[in-house]
């Protein structure tokens, strides 16, 4: 304390002196800044063995129809759509999915459909027995994922249902729809495997894909992640 | 005709009392059976087609265009020193990562997948996902900033309608600094208790680069880019939670961006070229008294840290009820109970759908219960980790640092480049002038 020089030279060293220091600081906390970023990132990447890219999708055995799915995706228009389950449709004359609660009539009239876009085409197949058959298709541009025909259908087989089509979904990292649904029907399933189909004809959709010339259950059955 | 609207009487009938009684006496898998799938003479059963999903081979594309982008950016902005490359880096990386890639993945969002991994081990976050969090700290702290400067799309969309720089008083600037680290806190607690993804849902370009969103979004949006044309990327400056993180990091970056390409002239041309307010001037040496003095004040305060933190944490156990608000499971059991005491108004599809589950209310309660049990838990340490922060801050406006030139804040800096053109040193580098006196000589004439 006895003599405190404040002339340049002094204070110029003692600078340097704190520079060297701070380099010294910072050094340390740059290695293990970038050997702790390391270790962080092989840590998670290595923790479940293989991590996979997933996607968005909706589980049918959980989901209700509520109509969010139209209204709550970051699109203008829904990734969500319906699909018809062919292999659980009763072929129903009367299909409670396709005619609307108050329908006037049991035809194609638009005032006698449910869906609001006429996005459900009914084609006569055959009469057997005296009841008639009928194949229900989707139009997967028109419809706009309400799950209006999906309500009605769960009336009866549930065959129609809803899910996230892989073509349209950006696959955001926080679903919209999924924040919503009041079922917590949203989870990610595998990227190469995005789609459901209801647990209970997961095993006849196997068997059908048993048979050799039905491609196009085993072309489903590849996209599906078994329940 | 009278035959007609006989079967549709007697249709509509069946039809509705069909569907009453299968939804009265039986329920879920029972439904299935009721009506076969008929086998036709002609007809075979189609299935279901799907659209199959984009292949996971852009995520690897994406992360090799992150490496070059990031390359490229530190390159440009250390080694060629050229803003003109920056920018069109950052319209590159727009279009790629904005427009083309639609916003997602990106580094500021994979923050919660990263948070939510660690605490969840069921979670399964991708390797690419891992990638895109974990690349850019590595680069800022070798070359600071850099994939602010021109990789990251929304920090690009913010830099190109930045074109009036209107200066934040220093005070504000600083007080507003603070919110990216407690939108980091809060985007961490919430997706570490499995909540929600919030920097996400609050992304104000993401419905830009999609060409859709709600109207709330594009609001949101909207302003904040109409208040980028004065106030230099205010959502880098104010509310990026990683942006937060690469601050942290910047701030001990090997090779930072220098404003002079050599030594610096004191020319004070570079003062006010920053739109985002980095840069600082040199400081005086300090009288040794000065020293003294600062450094008991940093005594103190750093002795009152502690008491500080813990005082934020005990104030912050009253945030829980509001952090565990965002909850599913705690939002349902909620809505159970007031539906059960009869103060339910309306109906609610969740709850509904909840009594058709076979989940049963006690189970219900109980999750609910042990997740009331972590948001307590995680409240405290928000509030502790927030009281760190503004006690930081406050540390670190009260320390010195020594410094001979102009220079970049490297953690506010993100190495734009807008700063190079006006340093008379790097213009006679690039010979756009022979000598520095050229230009420092014109300014002071202007100035008398």
């Amino acid at each position: 304390m006895s003599s405190v020089p404040t002339d340049y030279p002094i204070a110029s060293n003692r600078e340097q002196q704190l520079q060297e220091r701070r380099k010294f600081l910072q050094n340390g906390l740059r290695i293990s800044g970038v050997l702790a970023a390391g270790t962080f990132g092989g840590f998670l990447a290595g923790r479940r063995g293989k991590a996979e890219a997933t996607r968005w999708q909706i589980d049918p055995d959980k989901c209700v129809g509520c109509n969010n799915c139209a209204t709550q995706c970051v699109l203008a228009e829904s990734a969500v759509k319906c699909l018809q389950c062919f292999d659980m449709c009763g072929y129903c004359d009367v299909c409670t999915g396709y005619f609307s609660m108050n329908y006037l009539s049991l035809d194609t009239a638009a005032e006698s459909q449910m869906c609001p876009t006429g996005a459900i085409a009914r084609q006569f197949i055959e009469e057997k027995a005296g009841q008639r058959f009928f194949e229900y298709t989707i139009d997967e541009s028109l419809c706009i994922g309400c799950g209006k025909c999906v309500k009605g259908c769960a009336l009866m087989n549930g065959s129609l249902y809803l899910q996230v089509m892989h073509d349209r979904c950006v696959n955001c990292n926080e679903c919209a729809i999924a924040v919503s649904c009041p079922t917590q029907a949203f989870d990610r399933l595998p990227a190469n495997r995005p789609y459901r189909v209801k647990q209970s004809v997961y095993p006849l959709i196997q068997q059908k894909a048993a048979i050799p010339e039905r491609d196009d259950a085993r072309q489903l059955l590849r996209e599906v992640s078994p329940p | 005709m009278s035959r007609r609207v006989h079967f549709m009487n007697w249709s509509r009938t069946t039809a509705l009392s069909v569907a009453a009684i299968v939804c009265l006496t039986m329920a879920g898998d029972a439904c299935a059976e009721l009506i076969p799938t008929p086998n036709f003479s002609d007809h075979d059963i189609p299935s279901t087609r799907v659209v199959e999903a984009p292949s996971v081979v852009w995520n690897a594309v994406d992360v090799g265009v992150l490496l070059v982008a990031l390359s490229l950016a530190s390159y440009f902005a250390l080694v060629v020193r050229s803003r003109k490359y920056l920018l069109w880096l950052s319209v590159a990386s727009l279009l790629w990562f904005g427009f083309w890639r639609r916003g997602c993945v990106c580094p500021i969002g994979a923050t919660q997948n990263v948070t939510l991994a660690t605490f969840d081990g069921t979670y399964v976050v991708p390797i690419s996902v891992v990638a895109f969090f974990v690349l850019p700290l590595i680069f800022t702290v070798f070359f600071g900033r850099t994939f602010c400067a021109s990789v990251c799309p929304l920090g690009a969309v913010q830099e190109l309608v930045s074109v009036r720089n209107v200066r934040v008083p220093r005070w504000l600037d600083q007080a507003l600094s603070v919110i990216p680290y407690v939108y980091l806190g809060l985007a961490v607690t919430l997706a570490a208790t499995g909540t929600a993804f919030v920097i996400c849902r609050y992304d104000p370009f993401v419905g830009f680069f999609r060409l859709s969103g709600n109207a709330s979004m594009m609001i949101y949006g909207g302003s904040l880019l109409v208040v980028g044309f004065f106030v230099g990327r205010p959502y880098c400056r104010y509310l990026c939670p990683y942006g937060a993180l690469l601050r942290l990091t910047s701030r001990v970056s090997q090779w930072h961006l220098r404003i002079p390409p050599t030594a610096c002239i004191q020319c004070r041309l570079c003062e006010d070229a920053c739109p985002y307010g980095a840069i600082e001037e040199p400081t005086e040496s300090p009288s040794v008294e000065q020293l003294q003095r600062e450094r008991k004040r940093l005594v103190v305060l750093l002795f009152m840290t502690p008491f500080i933190v813990g005082l934020f944490a005990w104030a912050a156990t009253g945030w829980r009820g509001t952090l565990a608000g965002w909850h599913f499971d705690i939002r349902l059991a909620e809505a159970l109970k007031q539906e059960d005491l009869g103060l339910a108004t309306e109906p609610n599809t969740a709850t509904e759908a909840f009594r058709g589950s076979r989940r049963s209310p006690e189970q219900l309660y109980e999750a609910a219960a042990t997740h009331r049990d972590r948001f307590a838990i995680a409240a405290s340490l928000l509030g502790a980790y927030i009281g760190l922060v503004l006690w930081g801050k406050v540390i670190l406006l009260t320390l010195r640092r020594g410094r001979q030139e102009y220079t970049p804040n490297k953690s506010h800096c993100v190495s734009c480049g807008r700063c190079f053109q006006h340093c008379p040193v790097e213009l006679v580098r690039i010979g756009l002038i022979d000598n520095v006196e050229q230009m420092t000589h014109e300014t002071h004439e202007v100035a008398t």
